[in-house]
């Protein structure tokens, strides 16, 4: 059973705005589920038609097998969401927006699951004050203790940390990492994507309100990530148009301090390490130091926006 | 399948009732206090002048029509501020979240306006007493009267909340269709004191055969017969509780 299987989703704003276009998804359920994008990709607009707050132009989405545009109120009750726009009622405090947030999800407010949000969240302190004397970052701890309230089997995170701390940033990851441990899927949209990386067991990235790849995290690194081979010469290194076609496939680049290799797999699945390093040699000489580097979930990233917006610009060559 | 979340209505009627208690500076007490000063102002300057056409004097016949007004202003000033404040601070998406039909929010808020007319009210009347007859012949005509204007404008409160985009829209609403109608739905005075002219407006102004039956509930005379009025009255609940209704189902200026 998966906990999302959106189907085609498209959303035209009313000004025009393609944000989504034919977007289609499946979130398993229990996966701690990345959706990554630059600015204006469409994600919150995804996660607003999920949320009920924005209309889709077409498309369909089923809910742990419920349609959610046809069982709303059933779909709603099992899924909790922490809204990009931070929002707040000036004239409550925390702990009195926790138990009308409950009671609006038609659960009497379990004081000790309340207290306990609190806690997690680092707002016990803050629990009797005024919405409006809070910061903008216990404010959005805010957010996330109320789409908890319900205990809810599917939550959705838009930006979750953003203007969060470090510390309680990790701390609010653990907690999420906790919930899901315990079965809670988890959907997120995030811009610290070594962060994701590290939390989430999937990914998708979209842009331009279409989506450019969806997969488990491990198959992304495998499949997508690249590695290189770099070599330092104590200085650039120019490449002519013999060095080109002498390292056809391997994509070589000059740095500030040698030059990059594209490092793949042979048939069998072998790295091409010992292939290429050899090949550098023969061309240019040993070098001074060697090593090397593989993409992580940022480079891939970068590669596939920069793509998708027409900028076929690779992934920088570091050392 | 029909799932009804009466816990959230609950929820969300009571934190309408609380929000305007946080303040009740500002939401009962000024309220009471302006219509009292209406209230002194009149008294000296019409006297012991009595109405024409009806045995009362100006100041009795004042009294049950600002308090009428006080209803009609602070319901609609419940609902409205209540929804604009929601759309600029960004809440008003919990209740789009939550798991409550149209017809549970609708509901929630109205029974909120209510009781802030109720509450308005009986505050202006209970100070009151101790200087003015108010011996109700007709409590039944007052009470139905009274709800059904504060739905009414509770309603067009909601209506307005979600169609303004600030609060300068909400307040031009106020002040420029509310005020007037309040104003002229015959409060300070009988229609037939006025040039026929006006008194035929003042016939198409919903809120005169409001404030004119619940007069009537008060002191046993007015310038219409509020039984025969009770089913028009009826009806424009009926109205706007669908129009509220189907205007939140349809996320008209709340959904993108
Ligand atoms: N209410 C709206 N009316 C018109 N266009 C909108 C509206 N909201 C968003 N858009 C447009 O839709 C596109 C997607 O916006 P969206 O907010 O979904 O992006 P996002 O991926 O969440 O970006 P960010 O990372 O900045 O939060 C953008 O081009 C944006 O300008
Ligand atoms: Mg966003």
């Amino acid at each position: 059973m998966n906990a999302f299987e959106i189907n085609g989703l498209s959303k035209v704003y009313e000004n025009g705005n393609r944000a989504l276009n034919d977007v289609s998804l499946t979130v398993p359920k229990g996966s701690f589920y990345a959706l990554l994008g630059p600015n204006g990709a469409g994600k919150s607009t995804m996660i607003n038609i999920l949320a009920d707050t924005v209309r889709p132009s077409s498309g369909t989405v089923s809910l742990l097998g419920h349609d959610l545009f046809n069982e709303r109120n059933w779909c709603k009750r099992r899924m909790g969401v922490v809204p990009q726009e931070i929002a707040f009622d000036p004239f409550f405090t925390p702990r009195e927006v926790l138990r009308f947030t409950s009671g609006l999800f038609g659960c009497k407010p379990d004081e000790a699951w309340l207290d306990e949000l609190l806690d997690r969240l680092e707002l016990t302190v803050h629990a009797g004050k005024k919405a409006r004397q809070l910061s903008g970052g216990m404010r959005r701890r805010l957010l996330v203790a109320q789409a908890l309230v319900h205990r809810p089997e599917l939550v959705i995170l838009d930006e979750p940390t953003a203007g969060v701390d470090v510390e309680l940033r990790r701390k609010l990851w653990d907690f999420m990492r906790e919930l899901n441990d315990a079965g809670t899927t988890i959907l997120l949209t995030t811009h610290y994507l070594d962060e994701a990386e590290e939390l989430c067991d999937h990914v998708a990235i979209i842009d331009h309100g279409a989506l450019l790849t969806a997969q488990p995290m491990r198959a992304l690194m495998r499949d997508i990530a690249s590695s290189y081979l770099w070599l330092n010469y104590g200085q650039a290194v120019t490449l002519t148009d013999a060095d080109h076609d002498a390292l056809a496939g391997l994509e070589p680049r000059s740095s500030d301090e040698g030059v990059c290799l594209k490092l793949g797999r042979s048939e069998n699945g072998d790295s091409t390490f010992h292939q290429t390093y050899q090949a550098a040699v023969a061309r240019f000489g040993p070098p001074l130091d060697a090593g090397v580097r593989s993409e992580d979930l940022e480079d891939v990233f970068l590669r596939l926006t920069r793509r998708a917006g027409g900028d076929d610009a690779a992934a920088e060559c570091k050392s | 399948m029909r799932q009804w979340n009466l816990l959230g209505a609950w929820s969300l009627f009571l934190r309408e009732v609380r929000r305007f208690l946080k303040v009740k500076m500002q939401t009962i007490m000024t309220p009471a206090l302006t219509a009292m000063l209406y209230l002194v102002i009149f008294r000296y300057a019409m006297g012991d002048r009595h109405v024409p056409g009806m045995n009362v004097d100006y100041f009795t016949f004042l009294v049950p029509g600002l308090a009428m007004m006080a209803m009609l202003q602070n319901a609609f000033a419940n609902t409205s501020s209540s929804m604009i404040m929601g759309k600029v601070m960004g809440m008003h998406i919990y209740l789009l979240m939550a798991p409550l039909s149209a017809f549970e929010v609708v509901v929630a808020f109205l029974a909120g306006a209510v009781v802030r007319a109720v509450v308005v009210a009986t505050v202006f009347l209970l100070v009151l007493m101790p200087f003015v007859d108010l011996s109700m012949p007709h409590p039944g005509i007052v009470l139905l009267y009274g709800i059904c204007a504060s739905i009414i404008m509770g309603g067009l409160g909601l209506i307005g909340g979600m169609w303004a985009r600030d609060f300068d829209q909400v307040a031009m609403v106020t002040n420029f269709v509310i005020l007037p109608l309040t104003f002229l739905s015959g409060v300070f005075y009988s229609v037939k004191q006025l040039p026929e002219f006006w008194q035929v407006i003042n016939h198409a102004n919903p809120f005169f055969y409001l404030t004119d039956g619940f007069r009537y509930g008060f002191l046993g005379v007015g310038d219409t017969d509020p039984y025969a009025s009770v089913g028009v009255v009826l009806v424009t609940v009926v109205v706007t509780v669908i129009a509220c209704w189907q205007l939140w189902r349809s996320g008209w200026h709340m959904k993108e």
